[in-house]
């Protein structure tokens, strides 16, 4: 009795497992498709994009006449025996050859991403604007909110928690209330059209990263700011040669989610961009969609790939810090 | 006060300037400014003229603005709690002892890091009509799919699928809440013969109800200001302005017809829109959310 029972808990615990690896299994299929189709339209001909049934490995057909090798754009069949073909290095050209001639040859289409970089004409434009509010925003936040954080946790000041409050109340703002004033606020100081109204906020201490570096500052021991005040330490050195250097791994959180909301922004450089020179990556990728129209996807898919591609890079490389900086937004918050 | 206890307070106001600088500058004065705007007939390009409530009336007569509100209504209704659901689902099994549980988590997460305009060029790949990958692989299942962007039943839709890819961000949340859950809870009533889905309900939602809420909260505000999507993959509403949400057309009263008073009284109600829904949410969950210690 005592045996069957056990066997059967057994079994069951089997089938649990065999569950939960199921059901992981498939939602990561479900969740990693569009990436991976993404990749594979970037590397395809244009005339694989719009192939029944989709595939997923880019090819490229081609035909061989007198020992030449041609790419072909499309292959009409016209009996069992022979097709005509159009060739890619002689456009209007068709010809008619036996089907066998034609082969599909595993063939990843690397220039795609040249040719829509040059597609997207200022790439190289909008790549360095996107760098550079990145950088600037990066130092800006992270100078700011450590300062204000240190302000909000390691002095003792009257008043000061209840200011705090004002720091959360001030995260509730949804981002349309200050939309207009704000634009008109740089209108008139003449910074439409320029990338300042994009980084000078940052300088300004976020309630958001306040919040997180304030909550790391809290757990470093009091001591060790008492024992160097008595050693005649000022407060600002306390900061900078103490308190920072072990906070480095919050610094890292908040320079991360930093670069990630820059690299990603989308409306405020909608509002405040002006000419084309001054778009960032997010902008100029939509401005690229909106002036090519839903053809060239192949094109499309390897400009969005190069949009996607380096935050998938800084991901990889801090992997560990993103994700204990997420989870502390969470739990702690 | 003593003589160190304001050297105290000028040493806090000082490290605190760059964000008293950023509330009085780039928060109240704006905050307060568009409170002023939103009873103003004001294009930007001249000074801005008194007109009362005019803006707020005109609300309650404009259709648009009823059918942005009810589009972003219905969209949050579906995308808050199916995301929070999703998620949850996703954390619990990878909280699992399996292995490659970081491979997992990776695949994920990953789609959540994904620049917003750069998820609206995939999946506009793939909602496409004609050579789409979904309606392609529904096909091969004996679905005959709908033409997710072209029909106005199936735009929302669409974009709360969007939104479900990207929960990544709430999966690590929850994931962290749930290594805090103590063991021994399981244990014990796995000694008590309790399932697997009692376990679920009876000890691991009430441990973790905190972070629900706060997932919540964020979904919900982040759901009400929802932008992007319908922005890029629709062009600001797609067909019949069914996925016309509230941002968009905010948006477009301020910087397409330049009605920046009318933008600025939307832009205030949205405030308290998302003050009464977060105070209701607060009410409707507060008894069961279980904080420790």
């Amino acid at each position: 009795m005592i045996q069957r029972k056990t066997i059967h808990h057994r079994a069951k615990r089997h089938i649990g497992k065999f569950m939960v690896y199921g059901l992981l299994i498939a939602g990561s299929v479900l969740f990693i498709s569009p990436l991976l189709w993404m990749l594979s339209t970037a590397l395809k001909p244009i005339e694989q994009t719009m192939s029944m049934p989709p595939q997923w490995i880019p090819r490229q057909a081609q035909v061989t006449i007198d020992d030449q090798v041609h790419d072909v754009s499309k292959v009409q069949v016209i009996d069992e025996q022979t097709c005509k073909v159009f060739l890619k290095d002689s456009p209007g050209q068709t010809v008619v050859v036996d089907r066998q001639q034609v082969t599909k040859k595993i063939a990843p289409q690397w220039q795609n991403f040249s040719q829509a970089v040059d597609s997207m004409q200022q790439f190289p434009r909008y790549l360095t604007n996107t760098l550079i509010l990145c950088i600037l925003t990066v130092i800006g936040t992270v100078s700011s909110s450590a300062l204000a954080a240190y302000g909000f946790s390691r002095i003792e000041w009257f008043g000061r928690d209840k200011v705090f409050l004002l720091v959360l109340a001030t995260m509730m703002i949804p981002f349309p209330v200050v939309m207009v004033p704000l634009y008109s606020l740089f209108k008139s100081l003449g910074w439409i059209g320029t990338l300042k109204p994009l980084w000078v906020g940052s300088f300004c201490a976020g309630a958001f990263n306040v919040f997180l570096l304030r909550q790391f500052f809290i757990g470093i021991p009091t001591q060790i700011s008492e024992s160097a005040r008595l050693d005649g330490a000022s407060e600002f050195r306390i900061f900078w040669q103490i308190i920072l250097p072990l906070a480095k791994p919050a610094l890292v959180v908040v320079a991360l989610f930093q670069f990630m909301g820059t690299w990603n922004d989308f409306l405020g450089p909608l509002i405040y961009l002006t000419d084309q020179e001054d778009f960032t990556l997010a902008l100029g990728l939509q401005f690229f969609q909106s002036q090519s129209g839903g053809t060239q996807w192949h094109y499309l898919m390897a400009a969005s790939l190069l949009v996607v591609l380096p935050i998938i890079f800084v991901f990889f490389c801090s992997q560990k810090s993103f994700i204990e900086g997420i989870s502390m937004t969470g739990v702690k918050g | 006060m003593t003589r160190s206890e304001r050297k105290n307070l000028l040493m806090g106001l000082a490290f605190i300037s760059p964000w008293i600088v950023g509330l009085l500058a780039l928060t109240l004065y704006p905050v307060l400014l568009s409170l002023y705007y939103s009873f103003c007939d004001y294009d930007v390009l001249s000074p801005p003229v008194w007109i009362g409530t005019l803006n707020y009336t005109d609300m309650v007569t404009d259709n648009v603005f009823w059918l942005s509100l009810w589009n972003t209504v219905v969209y949050t209704a579906f995308a808050v709690p199916l995301g929070l659901m999703l998620s949850l689902l996703i954390a619990v099994l990878l909280n699992q002892p399996i292995m490659g549980r970081s491979i997992f988590r990776t695949i994920f997460f990953l789609p959540s890091m994904v620049p917003l305009v750069a998820v609206a060029m995939i999946w506009l790949w793939i909602f496409n009509g004609k050579f789409g990958l979904l309606n392609e692989i529904l096909s091969m299942i004996g679905i005959d799919g709908p033409n997710w962007l072209t029909d106005p039943k199936w735009t929302k839709p669409a974009i709360v699928i969007t939104s479900l890819w990207q929960t990544g961000g709430t999966v690590v949340i929850y994931l962290a809440a749930l290594q805090d859950v103590p063991r021994h809870l399981y244990e014990a009533a796995e000694v008590d013969g309790a399932k697997p889905w009692h376990r679920l309900w009876h000890i691991t939602i009430p441990m973790i109800s905190p972070v629900i809420y706060f997932n919540m909260i964020m979904g919900l505000i982040g759901s009400l200001q929802v932008f992007v999507g319908s922005y890029v993959m629709l062009g600001g509403g797609g067909p019949d302005r069914s996925a016309l949400f509230y941002a968009v057309y905010l948006y477009e009263n301020a910087f397409k017809y330049l009605k920046m008073g009318y933008a600025s009284a939307m832009a205030w109600l949205l405030f308290l829109l998302i003050v009464l829904l977060t105070w209701i949410a607060t009410r409707l969950t507060c008894k069961h959310i279980h904080y420790g210690n």
